[in-house]
C-alpha cells in the first residue's frame, strides 16, 4: 500500500495520464489563476451552523486540476503525512473521473472528506507544489480538489470500499475512534485484520466529533467516513473505556494480539490565575463538547450551555478559533481572541484566522488575562488583562511575551472559554505501569513503527504520543503504526 | 445499552435500579462511578455505583429525582434500556484496615457509602456507620448499611425516625466515646462541609467522594475540576474521593448552582431545619 518511486511511475506512464499532459502545454497550464474556494457571506454565516466553504463545482475542480503539471517528480506527496498519490487524483479530476479520483484517494485516507477540511495544506502538500517550491506562484489547491472528490463520492451514496486482502486471522484492538485511531483501523483492515474499535464516549469520531464545529466540518461527513469502515469489516464498541471496562491485559486474553493506542489528548490546560474555577469559565474542550457532541445549544437536548454575549476566548490555536466563531454563532454581540502574542505567531491555521476575522470576531493581540471577576452569585462578570510585548525568542523560537507595567485593565465578560492546550489522556497509561512515558505524560514510542518500548504489542499514535497535533499528523501515524502493527504480528507468526 | 433488570422505589424521590452492565460489574471497586444518558438527546450524568454482582453481570444505581436527567431516569421500568452506561470510571476507594472507621452518609449519599462500608469491614475495620436524612423517607438502604456496620446511629433532621438532629451531632456523639482513626463522608456537598469541618477538629484523616457537575467524565473536559490543597484536580481522574480537609467546599458549592440545576435546592433541603 506504500506508494513506492516504481508504482508512482508506472501510474504515471498509463496512457491516460500522457495523453492528459500533452493536451495542454505547461505555459497554459501555470499561467491560470488559482481557483478561490466559493464560501457562505461571512456577517450570514455568523449566524448559521451551515458550512463556510460551500465546495468547488465540478467545472471549478476540472479548471484548477489543469493547473498541476503531473510532474515526474511529484515533491507534493512528501508533503502529505498518508502519502496520498496527489497527481493521480487530481488527474482523475481533470478527466472528470471523479469517482475514480475519490478511489485514489481511499488508498491511503480513510478520512479524506473529513482532510480535505482540515488539514493544513499551507504547510504540507500545497507547501511541498512545484508551483510554490520552484514557481513562487500560489500552489495547486490540492485540499480543495481532495474535498470535491472525497464530497462527490458521498453525495451520489456510492461511497467504494477499497481493496481488502484476505483475512490474516489477526485481532487487532485500536483504543479511541478518533482520526488516528480511524486511520489505522481503515489499513488494518486492508491488511485483512480482524479489527475492534473501543470509543469512551458514546459516538464515533473523536476530536472530529465533539470538537470541530459543524460549520467547518458536518457530523454527516464524518458519518459517511465511518460508515465505509463500517463495510470494510470494522467493528465499533461505544461507551467502553479500555483500562476501566476493560484492562489490556483483559483483551489479551479476549485473544486480541495487538493494540494500537490512540485516546488523545485529555485533561484541558487552564492558566491557573485567580478566579479561574468561577462559573462561566469553562476549557475549550467543554464547550466545543457541550455544544458539539451533546447539542447543548439546541432546546430539545438536555445539556445545557452558557449563551455568552461578551464572550472571551483565551488562546491562538484552532481550538481557540473554532470556540470564539461558535460563541458568535450561538448569539454573542462580543465574540473576542485574547492571546499573548501577536497574530503572526498564533498557531491556527491563517484561514482560521481569516475567517474569523471576516466574522466580526475581536482580536486583543498581546493580551493576557491575569484575573478573573465574579457577580454576587459567582458567575464571571470581568476579567483584568495585562498588555505585553514581544521580548527576546524563548526556546520555541517566538519572541517571548513580556508583561508591560501598568497596562491592566478590565474587559467585561459573561463566558471564558480557556484554550491554551491539553495534556494527554491518563487513563490508558495509568492502566499499564510499564509503559514507558514522558514527563509530558505522552507515551514514547519507536517513530517508525509506532511501537512502545516495553511493550512489544502495544502501539500508539495521535495525541497520546504527540501531546497536542493535528488531525491529519494523527492519521499518518495511524497508518504508520497500521504497518508497524502487521510487521510485528507477521515476523511473531513466523517465529 | 443496558437493560434494566430490578426496580425498586426507596422514597418518593429516590430509586434502585438494577441493569444489566456484566464488564461494569466484574471490574467496579468500591468508589467507582458510571456516566449514564438516557436517549438519544441526553445529558451525560454520573453516578456512583452502589452494589455490583459479578454472577448476575448487573450493577445498581440509586437515583434521586433532582432535575431532567434523573428524572427520566427513574421513569423508565423494569425491560426498559438505558441508551448509554460507562465505567466503571474515576479512582476506586483505598482500602485497608485502619483500625475504627466512621462512615457518615447523607440522605441519597448513602448509595455510593454502603459498598465503601462492605469494603471497610471486610478488610477487618470496626465500621461505625452514620445515616442522616431530612426525614425517616431521606433514609434509605439501612438494612444493607446495617449488616456491615458494627453499630448504626441514624439522625433526622424533624426526629420522625432515630435520633433528631444534624449528621454531625451523630458523628460527634461516636468520637466523643471511642478513637476513631478514619472517616468517610459521603452526601450533599454542604453536607460534607459542616462534617469536614467537625473532623477537622479532632484531627480525624477523613475521605469526601465528590459528585460535581461532568460532562464526558474520562478526564477531558474539566467541567469537574475543584481545588485540593490549592492545587485543580479533575473529580472524574484524580477522584471522585479526595482527602476532605484539603478541598475548597466553598468553590465547589459556587460551581454546583453553575447551571441551577435542582441539586442545589436539594442540597439546601439537607440542610434545612
Amino acid at each position: 500500500m506504500s506508494l513506492d518511486k516504481e508504482y508512482l511511475k508506472e501510474q504515471r506512464s498509463l496512457a491516460w495520464r500522457d495523453e492528459l499532459r500533452k493536451s495542454m502545454p505547461a505555459k497554459e497550464r501555470t499561467s491560470r489563476e488559482r481557483v478561490s474556494m466559493p464560501e457562505q457571506e461571512p456577517l450570514v454565516r455568523n449566524k448559521n451552523n451551515e458550512e463556510v466553504n460551500l465546495g468547488l463545482t465540478e467545472q471549478m475542480a476540472i479548471e484548477e486540476a489543469r493547473r498541476c503539471l503531473d510532474c515526474v517528480d511529484p515533491t507534493c506527496i512528501s508533503g502529505c503525512p498518508v502519502s496520498i498519490n496527489i497527481p493521480s487524483f487530481i488527474k482523475h479530476i481533470e478527466k472528470s473521473d471523479f469517482l475514480g479520483a475519490a478511489k485514489v484517494l481511499k488508498e491511503t485516507s480513510a478520512l479524506p472528506a473529513v482532510c480535505g477540511r482540515v488539514c493544513p495544506q499551507e504547510i504540507q502538500c500545497e507547501k511541498a507544489c512545484f508551483y510554490t517550491v520552484k514557481l513562487n506562484k500560489t500552489p495547486v489547491a490540492i485540499g480543495h480538489l481532495e474535498r470535491f472528490a472525497a464530497d462527490f463520492e458521498q453525495k451520489l451514496g456510492s461511497v467504494s470500499v477499497p481493496e481488502i486482502a484476505p483475512n490474516n486471522g489477526f485481532n487487532v484492538a485500536v483504543i479511541g475512534a478518533g482520526p488516528a485511531g480511524l486511520s489505522a483501523a481503515g489499513d488494518l483492515a486492508k491488511y485483512g485484520c480482524n479489527v475492534t474499535v473501543f470509543e469512551a464516549l458514546h459516538e464515533i469520531g473523536g476530536v472530529l466529533k465533539y470538537g470541530i464545529p459543524e460549520f467547518r466540518l458536518p457530523n454527516s461527513v464524518v458519518d459517511v467516513e465511518i460508515n465505509s469502515l463500517k463495510k470494510m469489516g470494522v467493528k465499533f464498541f461505544t461507551n467502553f473505556v479500555v483500562g476501566s471496562t476493560a484492562s489490556i491485559q483483559d483483551l489479551r486474553e479476549e485473544g486480541f494480539d495487538a493494540f494500537f493506542v490512540s485516546s488523545g489528548a485529555g485533561l484541558p490546560n487552564f492558566m491557573g490565575i485567580p478566579g479561574e474555577n468561577y462559573s462561566g469559565i469553562m476549557s475549550s474542550n467543554e464547550y466545543l463538547t457541550r455544544v458539539n457532541l451533546m447539542n447543548a445549544a439546541q432546546s430539545d437536548y438536555d445539556t445545557p450551555v452558557f449563551l455568552g454575549k461578551h464572550v472571551a476566548v483565551i488562546g491562538g490555536g484552532n481550538t481557540a478559533m473554532d470556540s470564539v466563531r461558535t460563541a458568535k454563532r450561538l448569539g454573542a454581540e462580543k465574540a473576542m481572541i485574547v492571546y499573548r502574542r501577536t497574530i503572526e505567531e498564533m498557531p491556527a491555521r491563517v484561514e482560521e484566522i481569516y475567517h474569523a476575522q471576516a466574522e466580526d470576531i475581536e482580536f486583543f493581540c498581546l493580551t493576557n488575562p491575569i484575573e478573573y471577576k465574579a457577580d454576587e452569585t459567582g458567575h464571571v462578570s470581568s476579567m483584568t488583562v495585562q498588555k505585553m510585548e514581544l521580548g527576546e525568542p524563548d526556546a520555541s523560537g517566538r519572541r517571548r511575551p513580556v508583561p508591560m507595567p501598568n497596562s491592566e485593565y478590565e474587559i467585561p465578560v459573561d463566558l471564558v472559554i480557556v484554550s491554551v492546550g491539553v495534556s494527554p489522556n491518563p487513563l490508558v497509561p495509568k492502566s499499564l505501569p510499564e509503559l514507558v512515558m514522558s514527563k509530558w505524560g505522552t507515551i514514547e514510542v519507536d517513530k517508525e513503527t509506532m511501537q512502545a518500548h516495553n511493550v512489544p504489542d502495544v502501539f500508539a499514535g495521535g495525541d497520546i504520543v504527540r501531546g497536542g497535533a493535528t488531525v491529519i499528523l494523527a492519521m499518518g501515524d495511524g497508518r504508520k503504526a497500521a504497518a508497524g502493527i502487521m510487521k510485528y504480528l507477521k515476523s511473531k507468526h513466523t517465529k | 445499552m443496558s437493560k434494566i433488570i430490578a426496580k425498586e422505589i426507596l422514597s418518593e424521590r429516590v430509586v434502585k435500579l438494577e441493569i444489566e452492565a456484566p464488564r461494569i460489574a466484574q471490574k467496579r471497586k468500591a468508589g467507582h462511578f458510571v456516566i449514564v444518558k438516557v436517549g438519544e438527546k441526553g445529558e451525560r450524568i454520573p453516578l456512583t455505583i452502589s452494589q455490583a454482582n459479578k454472577e448476575t453481570g448487573t450493577i445498581t444505581l440509586v437515583v434521586q429525582k433532582v432535575g431532567v436527567s434523573s428524572h427520566k431516569l427513574c421513569a423508565l421500568e423494569v425491560g426498559d434500556e438505558i441508551t448509554d452506561v460507562v465505567g466503571p470510571l474515576g479512582q476506586a476507594t483505598h482500602i485497608e484496615k485502619f483500625g475504627s472507621v466512621l462512615c457518615a452518609g447523607g440522605g441519597v449519599g448513602i448509595a455510593p457509602l454502603l459498598p465503601i462500608v462492605e469494603a471497610m469491614k471486610a478488610a477487618g475495620n470496626k465500621v461505625i456507620t452514620v445515616l442522616a436524612g431530612r426525614s425517616k423517607e431521606f433514609v434509605i438502604l439501612e438494612e444493607e448499611i446495617r449488616k456491615k456496620s458494627d453499630e448504626v446511629i441514624i439522625m433526622t433532621d424533624d426526629g420522625s425516625y432515630g435520633n433528631k438532629g444534624l449528621v454531625t451531632e451523630g458523628m460527634e456523639r461516636v468520637i466523643s466515646q471511642e478513637k476513631v482513626n478514619l472517616s468517610v463522608v459521603i452526601g450533599p456537598a454542604i453536607m460534607m462541609k459542616f462534617c469536614t469541618l467537625l473532623t477537622k477538629k479532632y484531627n480525624i484523616p477523613t475521605v469526601v467522594s465528590l459528585n460535581t457537575i461532568m460532562v464526558d467524565g474520562t478526564g477531558m473536559c474539566g467541567a469537574c475540576r475543584i481545588t485540593v490543597g490549592g492545587k485543580t484536580k479533575f473529580v472524574c481522574v484524580d477522584g471522585p474521593e479526595f482527602d476532605a480537609h484539603q478541598v475548597d467546599f466553598d468553590e465547589i458549592l459556587q460551581r454546583l448552582q453553575a447551571y441551577k440545576h435542582q441539586e442545589a435546592e436539594a442540597y439546601q433541603a439537607t440542610l434545612n431545619k
